[in-house]
Parts: structure tokens; C-alpha cells; sequence
């Protein structure tokens, strides 16, 4: 068990592509770490780099204070969940989990100690000798994280590893491998793009945006307080409404609406609020409604603001007129510049709420 | 508040159990339901009749002829039991071809799947210029048999063959054509030679298949590069290589004819050649149908046997994917 430092750490492919550039993260031990983001982001390139199956082109990947760069896939002492399983096809499921160990010249009777703890933990029992094939999605997946629990490694590498399985079994095994990770104590790090995956299993995220970090922190310090649009974007559902509009005299004006005071320069502002921060009143922003996206505990409103287009999360309620009007409180914006998409400083001091619930 | 929005709608995780029953057996393959009997009869017809014609009627003839002495004119042929098969096993000639062919078809299915595999594995590593380099190993394949084993005479010739100086390097002098193990060599090597493409392509393609994450996995397991070949790459080329196996065994067995044919043709006698060669001899040149007619019926169960060998005991162990 072991920390994971990534220095400075860098993916160029033939033909100057760059799909990871200067990460720099410090993993603790025990910790489990989210690596999230669109596709094309460079997170699987960044975990594959530390498994070893792809060469690090600039920086430093240390573990347990052990620079890997130029070690073995075999001697990093990782282990590693597959998408898509990639469990050996002809081996029984014991097989399967005894593979690595045998090669390590783990004991016989360690080999089977393990398998057969790793089998009750994951509930794999009466499957041990049984072919992949013979197994339903959910117990391949089962299968491949008993090949990596067995090994008893220094860090869990996860790639997507439930984006195979249908939408309930993925909230089940979703729990499963926090409660395994935690029980274990062993280092994670894990790869998803989805967002909902990501909060739910991370102690903390790392945000990446074509190649680039763009923002760490614990999943909702990063709700909370995004850094970027792009974060405020991409991290929550529905995501954090986005809109254009300005600050003129130290206010936030949005469709000749005053929303509050603002700390940043005059001029264009991005500005973001959470599709929960907002709540029908007697008068206020005016809102068109668009549709309405009924989830049985709630609703999503869909409209524009100002011809921009606008998420409104409501609880369950009554028929709703084809135009609201919005109250929000001015403790509730987030400002972001323009150009750059960074975060401008806080107008108003925030409710402290940034803590993980217990 | 805000964490409703992070969770999903429907229940909590620890509510969903997962599903206990065993995995379903696999879909039937596509059936299709004719209205009329005869319908699926007329659609297997043609190849019914290619069967019928190439395969089982020269079969029976052969059977049937191989109970006859022949008048080698075609004027008349006499009943005289299993003559010609006591005559053919008996015969000490005939032995020694028969022990000739087990050792050349062990040796070219031995030799050509060996390096086919060989080959490939490397080919499959190669990442610069790998199209070129397949192609070069390919083209081989597109050699007729005859013209392989014609161009390998040249390379074994006494006069020209470059091979025959090689061998005198190392103090060999090298008689293809006169010398029974020297011919055997060349024969074993053209053989060899024509039949690494073929097996190169299956195992290359065989190779391809192997889903790039579990060698991922593998790496990961093992760090020896040969266990992995060993214990991961090799099993999953089992359904490759014992389809090889077969096509191997078949063609050292009737395929090197040709090769056999431009070898050993218009040479002095006592060289080496195959069973089906010698049945070739027997018919054709020494006009003997109904010893011929034996011979090939000896073959024929020999390649039956050799068959039911094969799936029954080698089969068992293959794992389809």
C-alpha cells in the first residue's frame, strides 16, 4: 500500500499529439482518486501510464516513492480492472485470479488462501471453476476485480470498469467497489466519464480537459466551487447553467435584472448558477418555460432565460405557468471570466458546505 | 440539498441485489423453417453432386478396383480378393515408402507450422514497415506447386544450386536426385518452404484476434515475455493452429505431389517419395490399377484414422474462444 506521485507527467504520441500534459498530483495512501473527463481527454492515457502500458514521455511516475518509469508493467506492482474484463478466456475463474501470483512465485498454499478470501469477498464461490464464459457480466466484472485483490498491490487501477454493465447493476457494483476499497485500504485510482460514477466513488477528482488538469479537489468542493466553466459544466446533472452576462457597477446584471453585487471587472461575465440555486418567486428573473423532465423525486425544468438556455431543478409539485419568475440568492452565483473560463473571485463570502458528508 | 442532484433516481445502491440465477445458455443458432421438405434438399444439391462425382464414386471405383488384377491394356480384369493389399503391405518397397512419408509429413507439418508461428509471432511485433514486411512473407504463397518445386531443383542443382555450394562449406557433398537422404532433405526443405505462408497468414490473423486488453492483463501477470506466449497467446491460438495441424498433415500428405513430381521425376531410381506418389507410379506408369487401386484404399483409411485421431483426442483440449 502506497502513495502515487505523478511529476510533471507528459503524453506525446507520433505526430506531436499531446494527450497528456504536465499533470502533477500527489496520490495519499489509502486514497481513491477519480480520474474523470469527455473522451479524448488523456485519463485513460494518464492510468495506462502508470500500469505501464504506455510510455511516459516527460515527468516522473513514483510509487511508494519508487520511480516507475522504466519498470516493468510486471514489477509495478499495480493491479489493473479492464473495461472490458479481459479475463484469459481459457483459464476457470480460479485460474484466472491465481495467474499473476503463480508467476510471482507466490506458495501454493498462499495462492489458494488468497483466491479463496478474494472468492468470498465477491461472492464468487460456486463459480471458481467455471469459464468466463459461463458468467454473466456482472460476475466477469467480479471475476476482474478478484484477479486484482488477490495480488494484494500497492494501487487498484481502474479502467471504466462498469461502463459495460446495464444502469443498475453499475449503481450495485459501484458500491461494491468503494466498500472493497475501503475495506482494503489500497490505494485507487479510477477512470470514468461519467460524472455521477465519479462523485459518488471519489475521496477526490481530477478533472481533465484535453490533456490538461483543469481542476483536483473533493467531488463537491469541486461542485461547489468549480474553477472553470469547464468544470461547472461538466461535473453535476443537470450541469451548472452557464450564462452570458455582465457586471456594470459592481453588480450582476442579467436581462436588465440585478442579481447581486460582483467583485470582478466591468464588462461581458460568464456567469454560472446550479439548476437547484434557483426558485420560483413572485417576481424576479423571468424564465420561459420550455419542457418539463419529470424524475418521480423531482423535476428539470428546461426554458431560457433571456433567450439562453436554462435547467431549473424543482421538487414535484403542481402544473407550472409557461413563464417563472426566478429568485436567486446572490451567494448562489459563480462568476467566471469570459475568455479564459477561470473562475473570478467570490462576490459574497459562501456558506461553508464544502465538507464530505458523513 | 445539493446532493440530490449527484444521486440517481430509483434505488439506493445496497437495495439492488444482484441477479443469483446462472448465466443462460447460448442463443440457438438462426433457424430457418422451410414450408416444403424437399426445398433445403435442392439448396445442398449442387454440392451433393460435386461430392458424389469427385469424391465418392472415383471412392467406390477404387474400392471396387482394388479387389482385381487388371489387364494393363484395359482388356479384362479378374476377381483375386485382397491380393493386391497383401501384395502392397507385404511388399518391402513399399514399407519403406510408407515409413518415408510418416517421417516427411511429421517433419513438413512439424518444420512449416514451427516457423510459420514463429515467424508471425515476430511479424506481430513489428510496428515500422509492417505491411511490407508481411507482403514479403506472403508472396510465397502465390507459387504454384510445381513451379516452387522446379525453382527449388535450381537451388538444389548439382551444377547451379547454390545450395549444394553452401553444403560444400561444411564439407557436405550434396547429391539431390542421386543420393536417397540428400533428395529427402531438399524435398522435406521445398516442402517446408511453400508451406510457411499459408500457416504464417492463419497464425498472423490468429495472432490479431487476441484482444489487445487480455495481453494487457497479461503483461501485468507476467513479466516473462515466453510464459506469456506460453500460458495466454498459445492457448488462444489452439483453434488456429489445430486447424493447421489438419490442412498440414493433408497437404505434406497429397499436396508436395506436384513438388515430388519435378524433384524426383526423370532421376535414378531409389529415391524418396510419398505414398501418393507411389500410387501415382503404380497407376499411371506402371499401369497396375488394381495394386494402385489397393494402395490409395490403404491411404485413404490412413488419413480416415488419422482424422478421427486428430478431433478426437486433440480437439478436446482446444479452447473455442
Amino acid at each position: 500500500m502506497a502513495g502515487i506521485t505523478f511529476q510533471g507527467v507528459g503524453k506525446t504520441y507520433a505526430g506531436n499529439v499531446n494527450a497528456v500534459r504536465e499533470v502533477t498530483l500527489e496520490v495519499a495512501d489509502g486514497e481513491f482518486i477519480v480520474l474523470v473527463g469527455p473522451s479524448g481527454c488523456g485519463k485513460s492515457t494518464l492510468l495506462r501510464m502508470v500500469a505501464g502500458l504506455e510510455e511516459i514521455t516527460t515527468g516522473q511516475i513514483s510509487i511508494d516513492g519508487r520511480v516507475v518509469n522504466r519498470l516493468d508493467p510486471a514489477d509495478r506492482d499495480i493491479a489493473m480492472v479492464f473495461q472490458n474484463y479481459a479475463l484469459y478466456p481459457h483459464m476457470s475463474v480460479r485460474e484466472n485470479m491465481a495467474y499473476g501470483l503463480r508467476n510471482r512465485r507466490t506458495p501454493r498454499d498462499e495462492i489458494a488462501r488468497r483466491v479463496d478470501d478474494a472468492a468470498r469477498m465477491l461472492e464468487l464461490g460456486p463459480y471458481l471453476d467455471r469459464k468466463p464464459r459461463a458468467l454473466s457480466g456482472g460476475q466477469r466484472q467480479r471475476v476482474a476485480m478478484g484477479r486484482a485483490i488477490v495480488r494484494q498491490p500497492a494501487a487498484f487501477l481502474f479502467d471504466e470498469p462498469l461502463s459495460n454493465l446495464d444502469a443498475k447493476l453499475r449503481v450495485a457494483m459501484r458500491g461494491e467497489i468503494r466498500r472493497l476499497q475501503r475495506r482494503l485500504g489500497t490505494t485507487a485510482l479510477y477512470v470514468t466519464h461519467d460524472q455521477l460514477e465519479a462523485m459518488t466513488l471519489a475521496d477526490r477528482l481530477v478533472v481533465l480537459n484535453g490533456g490538461r488538469v483543469e481542476q483536483i479537489g473533493a467531488p463537491l468542493e469541486l461542485y461547489h466551487h468549480p474553477a472553470t466553466t469547464f468544470v461547472a459544466g461538466f461535473i453535476g446533472a443537470p450541469a451548472m447553467n452557464l450564462l452570458d452576462a455582465r457586471i456594470e457597477g459592481g453588480r450582476v446584471m442579467l436581462a436588465g435584472h440585478d442579481l447581486g453585487p460582483a467583485r470582478g471587472p466591468e464588462g461581458a461575465v460568464t456567469l454560472g448558477i446550479r439548476a437547484e440555486d434557483m426558485h420560483p418567486a413572485e417576481t424576479g428573473l423571468p424564465m420561459a418555460v420550455d419542457y418539463v423532465e419529470e424524475l418521480g423525486s423531482g423535476r428539470i425544468v428546461h426554458g431560457a432565460i433571456d433567450g439562453q438556455p436554462v435547467a431549473l431543478a424543482l421538487a414535484p409539485g403542481a402544473a407550472l405557468p409557461a413563464h417563472l419568475a426566478l429568485h436567486i440568492a446572490p451567494e448562489a452565483l459563480h462568476l467566471f471570466d469570459t475568455t479564459s473560463g477561470k473562475r473570478l473571485p467570490d462576490a459574497l463570502p459562501r456558506p461553508a458546505r464544502t465538507g464530505v458528508p458523513a | 440539498m445539493t446532493d440530490t442532484a449527484a444521486l440517481p433516481p430509483g434505488p439506493a445502491p445496497q437495495a439492488v441485489r444482484r441477479p443469483r440465477k446462472p448465466h443462460p445458455p447460448a442463443a440457438p443458432a438462426k433457424r430457418v423453417q422451410f414450408d416444403r421438405p424437399l426445398t433445403p434438399w435442392l439448396f445442398v444439391l449442387p454440392q451433393l453432386l460435386v461430392v458424389a462425382i469427385f469424391f465418392y464414386w472415383p471412392s467406390v471405383q477404387a474400392v471396387n478396383s482394388s479387389f482385381y488384377l487388371e489387364d494393363p491394356f484395359g482388356f479384362g480384369a479378374s476377381f483375386v480378393g485382397i491380393d493386391n493389399y497383401r501384395e502392397a503391405l507385404s511388399s518391402r518397397e513399399y514399407r519403406t515408402i510408407a515409413a518415408f512419408t510418416a517421417g516427411f509429413c511429421a517433419l513438413v507439418t512439424g518444420l512449416a507450422l514451427g516457423i510459420g508461428l514463429l515467424l508471425a509471432v515476430k511479424a506481430d511485433k513489428v510496428i515500422r514497415g509492417a505491411s511490407a514486411y508481411k507482403t514479403a512473407l506472403i508472396a510465397v504463397y502465390a507459387i504454384a506447386p510445381p513451379v516452387t518445386g522446379l525453382i527449388g531443383m535450381m537451388f538444389f542443382d548439382m551444377h547451379i544450386g547454390p545450395f549444394k555450394d553452401l553444403a560444400a562449406l561444411f564439407g557436405h557433398d550434396l547429391r539431390v536426385g542421386i543420393d536417397y537422404d540428400d533428395t529427402a532433405l531438399a524435398l522435406v526443405t521445398v516442402a517446408v518452404w511453400k508451406q510457411i505462408p499459408y500457416n504464417f497468414i492463419f497464425f498472423l490473423s490468429g495472432l490479431q484476434s487476441v484482444p489487445v486488453a487480455v495481453r494487457e492483463a497479461a503483461l501485468l501477470d507476467a513479466r516473462s515475455g515466453w510464459r506469456r506466449f506460453r500460458d495466454i497467446t498459445l492457448p488462444l491460438l489452439a483453434p488456429t493452429a489445430f486447424f493447421l495441424l489438419v490442412i498440414n498433415i493433408t497437404y505434406s500428405l497429397f499436396d508436395t505431389f506436384a513438388i515430388i513430381d519435378v524433384m524426383v521425376k526423370d532421376k535414378p531410381a531409389n529415391n524418396p517419395m510419398t505414398l501418393v506418389y507411389k500410387v501415382y507410379l503404380d497407376g499411371f506408369k506402371g499401369n497396375d490399377i488394381g495394386g494402385s487401386s489397393a494402395q490409395s484404399v490403404i491411404l485413404m483409411l490412413v488419413v480416415a484414422a488419422l482424422t478421427i485421431v486428430q478431433f478426437r483426442l486433440i480437439e478436446r483440449r482446444v479452447h473455442y474462444g
